[in-house]
């Protein structure tokens, strides 16, 4: 059996605390909270610390304002996904918690942890024996990319499905550190590097996502993988929308697991804006989200289906939040892929 | 469904098993939940190349390391094992050449898995690194470097079978028309939930193993060979099992180590395997690439085929000579088809053994065979369930192959799927599709893996005190071996399953058995335990009629009495009488092999007969596909109990799922692309469609009760039905396992461009067959009066 490596578990009582620990210890220490993605990933040696700092003192809670809703970082996938109010406003945003991996990684798993959840790659996510056969990757104990050899960085993917749909819904995050707090729009959170993915300091702690309130906003999360039961997104499209009728008057498309950080199709969002949605503006917009995104030989299936894939997701989900209000949209295109 | 129960009191009932409210409570014990007193762990170092030689290994930093007990290498365990006996070509661990990433080189004990696991990493190896072979067309070529085993060839060929039965050519000469297709199976791994896992103990100079395996004797022969000691020195069994399907069958490495490290340190070892090591321990599906031509009239009828395989088979032998045969074997039992010629070759790559799966050797030609035969009814213009039917082997008759069908529900079988699923009448519609295919499966092989003349199985009883215990060698494997043993005594000494004790695969205490490998163990620990069970009854009813005063036709058996008497009081009553209690059966299959080399793969005392509908959607943009149902009905001869055949029916249905849409054993860069249980795609249960299965009793002649298999022959059909349906969707065909939405996109791109309208390998290799051993066909008609010899 794979056994994890011995550490120490430090349960700090405040966040400031945990990010005083976490900043004493640098490199050293990393924060747990559900633990589903850590764990793994300390069994295959991707991560070698010393001490875990535990973040359970993480509030639960979700606060349903008129303005925003305040989703505190510790509260499950599987409570967010459940969230009345998150389901009845911020639709998107509890579809995506509830399409993350399986029922008991839900149960524990945290938002929290989602946003910051690691970026993927299928020459890392392998055993410490595997990865050794093989040859190491820059990401963990090695020198060069193994998926793009003349490439200077790591591609890995971004995986995270709440991150684009928070995004999609403008959220901000509270990241608490040991001298104080500040509020980051979800987007900057993220880099487009697959090895520092994440624009925090190491030693900071997401305490919680708000989600402001947009009079009329709709949104849907599509998500393509393999088994609807348990796997990581191959790619996915994050939709907040608002219409006039038909007409487009706020749009934000985010992808998912197309890049190493989750991608804004701004291009699309300005091309839609102002136009009347119907089956040939949703496919030219989606035909410009797709292009940007540049799947690699690194995930499962083939990454020319992958990218041919990223349209046919793009289009799904704008026709899915924009049926979401009970509107007079197209006929759904194609199948869910869920 | 639709079992019947009549005349029985046990027999035909859907009863739960024996060991399942111990299994689903977490109390049965698995050979990982041992931990007898000062265990030490094992972990074992692997290869990290597919192809070297091994220059030096250096243990040293490793056993100085505290907490390590023992570091052995192959100096230490030379003597080369295999399953076949023409195949004895592995080694416990390699010190001289390796051959696949993860072959075994050294093992270490340890006071606990993590300090094992770190001396393992102390422990430097110099390899001179050689090229590696990885697919069929370079196993076919000269090789580089060398070649991976040095037996077998030319190249990395390890085996070459060429048989022709019957005049092919002439039958070619008389069709109407023929058609020639060439097919892809990629391999895949039977991913059983329990990793494999074995604890061993040395005490008073003997070695006791605990392992999951499916057959405690194979691994005791293996055991006595590498270890040179004598059989009666090491006891083997089989502790609870968390599924095999064929990925047990063969003794492994971890298996010998273990016992080995137990006589060196003589402390108990134990050695779980990891998720990745059990995907290089393997012996799962060959991959295999497949031509076939076939003739056939105007009506639709076969007059010759021809088919050739190519088998991947890894690093080394295991079941692999069999494999080989295996799939060219079967296609005669279900088509009647009066020339056939078949050419099989196995080569060596260097990756991960495969050897027997679920369906062992015969999902792939089936996959093969049934959408051949579809393409053929679309080019002659009939309709493709009608040209199969015409084709139908028929019950009591011999194949051309000599093989011996006696009971057969083929076409009940189709009815029953064809009717339920509205087959015929089905809409047609673009995106959403039917398919239909067929199968059969043997009943255990009619001989044994190395050449002996003992029984398949033997049954032992002993009633003492009332108590009955019945002991013999089957391995419960989660298939239900042990409720089906319990529930034939049962039924022949007239009381419950429940009141049966069961002693199973243990060398020192049960006879012998095979083991649970080609869906055996009912057919054959079945007809030993009636054996032993009538036996056993006789002595308690003539006890009973003794003190009646009556004769025995008047003692009743049944309902926990024998005659006037409570089952405790006759056992008494017959213990006074005869002495201890005891009695044995066994059972040997007949002799119905045919008279030419090679005979012995095939021949089986009874063929189980599937067919399946399978209802898809597959969207032609994406090319992802949606299963929404899938019928099924399975002649099992005779359900002994029905709960248990709609379980191993379902459960096969499942497989043949996952293989036909994602299971893939791929590589990369020389290593196993993703020995992960996330990264390797098999379907969870929340991927599963609703399955309807239907029963279907046709009271084989030689069956225990009728009865014949249900564990594998179920999953062949399920294949080429997803494939056929997705061609009944979309107008094309994927000629390759498995269908992944991208090789459908692709499939339907090369339509759009005027292309033939399929996705699939563009050729077969030319391969250096040997002349075919020609055989002439047996008559075709049994004689119903005596179906047991020829
Ligand atoms: C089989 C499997 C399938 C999965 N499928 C998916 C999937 O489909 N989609 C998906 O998005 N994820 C998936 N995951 C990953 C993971 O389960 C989820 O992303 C989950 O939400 C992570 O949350 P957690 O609380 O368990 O995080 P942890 O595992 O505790 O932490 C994840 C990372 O975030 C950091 N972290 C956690 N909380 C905070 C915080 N409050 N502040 C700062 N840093 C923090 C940790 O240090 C760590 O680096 C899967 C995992 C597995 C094992
Ligand atoms: S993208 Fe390249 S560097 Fe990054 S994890 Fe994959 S192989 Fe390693």
């Amino acid at each position: 059996m794979l056994r994890l490596p011995r550490f120490k578990y430090l349960r700090p009582k405040t966040a400031r605390e945990a990010a005083r620990m976490a900043s004493e210890l640098g490199p050293k220490a990393m924060f747990v909270a559900g633990g589903t993605d850590l764990f793994p990933k300390l069994k295959r040696r991707q991560f070698e610390v010393e001490a875990l700092i535990g973040l359970d003192f993480l509030s639960r809670q979700v606060r349903a304002g008129a303005d925003e809703a305040e989703v505190d970082a510790g509260v499950t996938l599987a409570s967010a996904a459940a969230n009345e109010h998150l389901s009845a406003t911020f639709s998107g945003y509890a579809e995506a918690a509830g399409v993350v991996s399986s029922p008991p990684l839900r149960n524990a798993g945290t938002i929290g942890g989602n946003l910051c959840v690691d970026t993927r790659c299928n020459y890392y996510d392998m055993t410490y024996e595997w990865r050794k056969a093989i040859g190491f990757c820059m990401k963990k104990d090695g020198d060069i990319c193994l998926v793009a050899p003349s490439s200077p960085r790591c591609w890995a993917v971004s995986s995270s499905d709440t991150g684009p749909m928070a995004i999609a819904l403008e959220g901000m995050v509270t990241l608490a550190g040991a001298d104080g707090e500040r509020e980051l729009p979800v987007a900057a959170l993220y880099r487009d590097d697959g090895i520092d993915y994440l624009a925090k300091q190491p030693s900071e702690v997401l305490t919680s996502l708000r989600l402001p309130v947009i009079e009329g906003n709709q949104s849907a999360y599509v998500k393509l993988r393999r088994r609807g039961s348990i796997d990581f997104p191959i790619a996915g499209a994050a939709v907040a929308l608002r219409l006039d009728g038909a007409t487009v008057t706020r749009c934000r498309i985010v992808l998912s697991a197309v890049a190493s950080y989750p991608l804004e199709a701004r291009a699309a969002d300005d091309f839609l804006t102002g136009k009347t949605l119907d089956e040939e503006t949703v496919r030219a917009a989606a035909e410009i989200a797709a292009k940007p995104a540049k799947p690699l030989d690194n995930a499962d299936l083939t990454h020319f289906w992958r990218k041919r894939m990223v349209r046919v997701v793009v289009e799904q989900a704008l026709a899915a939040a924009a049926t979401r209000g009970g509107g007079s949209m197209v006929k759904l295109l194609g199948q869910h892929p869920g | 469904m639709g079992a019947s129960n009549n005349g029985f009191s046990v027999i035909g009932k859907p009863l739960p098993k024996p060991d399942a409210v111990s299994k689903v409570t977490g109390r049965a014990i698995y050979a990982d939940d041992m931990l007898p007193a000062r265990t030490l762990h094992c972990r074992i170092l692997r290869s990290p190349h597919p192809h070297a030689r091994i220059v030096s290994i250096d243990t040293s930093a490793a056993r100085r390391m505290p907490g390590v007990q023992a570091v052995i290498t192959g100096a230490d365990l030379p003597i080369k094992f295999g399953i076949l006996p023409v195949t004895q070509d592995e080694r416990a661990l390699e010190h001289e050449k390796v051959r696949y990433v993860g072959d075994p080189i050294a093992a270490v004990a340890a006071v606990d898995e993590e300090i094992a696991a770190s001396a393992c990493d102390a422990i430097s190896v110099e390899y001179e690194v050689l090229e590696p072979v990885m697919s069929i067309d370079e196993a076919l070529v000269e090789t580089k470097d060398e070649r991976i085993q040095d037996y077998g060839g030319p190249n990395n060929i390890h085996k070459l079978v060429a048989l022709e039965f019957g005049d092919v050519d002439a039958g070619f000469a008389r069709a109407d028309h023929t058609r020639e297709d060439v097919f892809f199976f990629q391999g895949n791994t039977h991913l059983p939930m329990e990793q494999h896992s074995a604890v061993a103990t040395f005490v008073d100079g003997r070695v006791t193993l605990w392992s999951s395996t499916q057959v405690v004797h194979y691994v005791h022969r293996a055991l006595a060979k590498v270890l040179e000691l004598p059989m009666n020195r090491i006891r083997v069994i089989g502790a609870a099992h968390g599924g095999g399907f064929g990925g047990k069958t063969d003794p492994f490495a971890h298996e010998i180590i273990v016992s080995k490290l137990a006589m060196l340190t003589g402390r108990p070892v134990k050695c779980t395997l990891t998720r990745e090591e059990v995907f290089y321990a393997h012996r799962g599906r060959h991959p295999v690439l497949m031509w076939v031509r076939t003739g056939v009239t105007k009506d639709g009828r076969i007059t010759a085929m021809h088919f050739r395989s190519a088998l991947d088979g890894g690093a080394y032998g295991s079941y692999g000579v069999a494999s080989t045969f295996y799939t060219g074997a079967l296609q005669t039992v279900t088509y009647d088809i009066p020339a056939y010629r078949f050419e099989g070759c196995r080569v060596f790559t260097n990756k991960p053994p495969c050897g027997p799966k679920r369906g062992h050797g015969t999902p792939q030609p089936r996959f093969a065979l049934e959408l051949h035969l579809e393409k053929i009814a679309h080019d002659i213009g009939l309709d493709p369930v009608e040209l199969k039917q015409r084709n139908f082997v028929k019950p009591m008759t011999r194949t051309v192959n000599w093989l011996r069908v006696t009971s057969c529900g083929l076409e009940e079988c189709t009815e029953r799927v064809l009717n339920a699923s509205g087959f015929r009448k089905r809409e047609k519609k673009r995106g959403h599709g039917m398919g239909f295919a067929i199968s059969s499966y043997l009943s255990g092989a009619g001989t044994a893996i190395y050449w002996n003349d003992m029984p398949h199985s033997e049954v032992q009883i002993k009633v003492d005190r009332g108590g009955v215990t019945a002991y013999c060698g089957a391995m419960d494997i989660g298939q239900g071996s042990d409720s089906v043993l319990a529930a034939i005594v049962a039924e022949e000494l007239g009381i419950q399953p429940a009141d049966v004790r069961l002693v199973t695969a243990d060398t020192d205490t049960t006879p012998i058995d095979l083991g649970s490998y080609s869906s055996r163990v009912t057919f054959m620990a079945g007809n030993a335990a009636i054996q032993a069970a009538r036996k056993m009854r006789e002595m308690l009813v003539e006890a009973a009629a003794a003190k009646m005063g009556a004769p025995v036709e008047a003692v009743a058996v049944g309902g926990g009495r024998i005659g006037d008497f409570s089952f405790e009081d006759a056992s008494i009553l017959a213990e006074a009488r005869f002495g201890t209690l005891t009695s044995a059966g066994s059972y040997t299959p007949p002799k119905i092999a045919g008279p030419y080399k090679g005979s012995g793969v095939g021949p089986s005392p009874a063929y189980s007969y599937s067919a399946c509908v399978v209802d898809l959607d597959a969207d032609p943009r994406t090319g992802l596909v949606h299963l929404n149902k899938v019928w099924i009905a399975h002649d099992v001869g005779r359900a002994i109990n029905p709960l248990l055949v709609e379980g191993q029916v379902e459960g096969s249905v499942y497989m043949g799922l996952g293989e036909a849409l994602m299971e893939e054993q791929e590589f990369r860069k020389g290593l196993h692309k993703w020995p992960s249980m996330l990264e390797y795609k098999s379907p969870t249960f929340l991927d599963m469609p609703e399955v309807e299965t239907f029963i279907v009793e046709t009271v084989d002649p030689e069956g225990p009760y009728g009865a014949k298999e249900a564990g594998q022959g179920p999953l062949l059909p399920v294949i080429p039905a997803v494939s056929s349906a997705v061609f009944d969707a979309l107008g094309v065909w994927i000629d390759e396992i498995p269908v992944t939405p991208e090789k459908i996109v692709e499939a339907l791109r090369r339509k759009e461009k005027g292309e033939a309208a399929r996705f699939g390998p563009a050729r077969f290799p030319s391969i250096p067959y040997p002349a075919c051993i020609k055989v002439e066909p047996p008559a075709k008609e049994l004689d119903r009066a005596a179906p047991a010899s020829i």
